[in-house]
């Protein structure tokens, strides 16, 4: 039961803190449980779908299906996160100032709900298909023991759940003045580790080889398999022996949001008023 | 600021960038080494290749459950479905012992020694 309480709670941790971000971000947005609820349910459902055709999609691509399939929905929650970044340093201001009619403003503050639905979906899916998959063959297995591992899982699963409305709730604690500025660096930071996550997916598909060799191994500092390790991984895309080309491209991917979110308009304190009025 | 100029920096990052990402991996001569997953077990638990030549593992899961090939030291995780093969790319490796196991089932171990 404790393994299965472990393998579960280790998947659906890394989605658990991500769920807990989002719902810190859209704090006042209307609508927004509706959003991210829904997010949740099609990441479950994509999960269950995945793990059923897991089969099939690795035999995809010369046996790469499931590291291209990793690599381009990391690349796709990278986009919306970054997107919804650039939206709110364009936009923030003019919601939360009440600049326009609320009506318009709640129809424009859907825009980045939908992003951020879209990033809580690929947590919840990339993290799932495993879960289902784990469970299943639980399941397929016979005798007592199988409740007991369901029961196992179960526990895990309220565990993820704990973790997602701790991290909420200790982000809310964050006064909000505060707040706006804290969950641009987090979205920001997140989107960098998805991408450099999204690199270690294609080098292990041999599909990029330029600069894959390991930079540094800081696992005698912060073991990958640690929660603290969890926990940066997820936050900052920490790993203990990141490729040249990871840093690239981690690098890559803060310079560039900086700069956009510089570019698209209102300057730094600005967006701190317009944080949550 | 202008969307053109947002989309100016976007593409000049894109433009920046791409010399480093579209690079289709050289046909460098791989060993393969075969391994099958059955009743919670690797079988061969210990697999040899040689050193400074990258690796590739097939390795078939004989069970009706799905398991995660999981090795730190090899950097390499891979879901692999019941009663299915699944291929993992191993970077050429300096001479030693790389432990790997299932993360679904930390009883079955085993370990790829490079020589």
């Amino acid at each position: 039961m404790l393994a299965a309480l472990i393998i579960v709670f280790r998947e659906v941790f890394e989605a658990g803190l991500i769920i807990g971000i989002v719902l810190a971000v859209t704090g006042a947005v209307p609508n927004r449980n509706r959003w991210i609820g829904g997010g949740v349910l099609a990441g479950a459902l994509a999960a269950c779908v995945v793990a059923v055709f897991t089969g099939a999609l690795s035999q995809l691509f010369a046996g790469m299906g499931q590291e291209l399939f990793n690599a381009a929905i990391l690349g796709l929650a990278v986009i919306m996160l970054t997107w919804h970044n650039v939206w709110m340093a364009h936009h923030g201001r003019e919601l939360a100032g009440e600049m326009r009619a609320v009506g318009q403003a709640v129809a424009e503050g859907t825009k980045p709900l939908l992003a951020l639905a879209v990033v809580v979906g690929v947590a919840v899916l990339r993290e799932g298909s495993e879960v289902a998959l784990f469970l299943y063959g639980v399941a397929a297995s016979d005798g007592g023991s199988a409740l007991s591992l369901a029961v196992g899982g179960l526990i895990g699963l309220a565990l993820g759940g704990g973790v997602c409305l701790l991290t909420y709730f200790g982000l809310m604690r964050i006064p909000p003045r505060a707040l706006f500025a804290t969950t641009t660096a987090l979205i920001t930071l997140l989107a960098a580790g998805m991408a450099s996550q999204a690199v270690a997916f294609l080098e292990r598909a041999n599909l990029l080889t330029r600069l894959d060799t390991v930079a540094w191994d800081s696992g005698w500092l912060l073991s990958d398999k640690s929660i603290v390790g969890r926990t940066m991984h997820t936050l900052i895309g920490y790993t203990e022996q990141p490729t040249q080309m990871q840093l690239v491209v981690y690098a890559a991917v803060l310079l560039l949001t900086f700069m956009l979110v510089r570019m698209s308009g209102s300057q730094p304190a600005k967006r701190t008023i317009a944080a949550r009025g | 600021m202008t969307m053109k100029t947002v989309a100016a920096v976007c593409a000049i990052a894109t433009l920046a960038l791409s010399p480093l990402a579209v690079s289709l991996a050289q046909a460098q001569e791989a060993t393969e080494i075969q391994l099958t997953y059955s009743k919670g077990q690797f079988q061969p638990n210990e697999l040899r290749a040689s050193a400074d030549k990258p690796i590739t593992l097939r390795l078939k899961n004989l069970d009706a459950k799905a398991m995660e090939f999981e090795s730190k030291s090899l950097r390499v995780e891979k879901v692999v479905a019941a009663n299915s093969e699944g291929v993992i790319n191993v970077r050429a490796q300096k001479p030693g012992r790389y432990e790997f196991y299932d993360d679904f089932n930390e009883k079955a171990r085993g370990a790829l020694v490079v020589q």
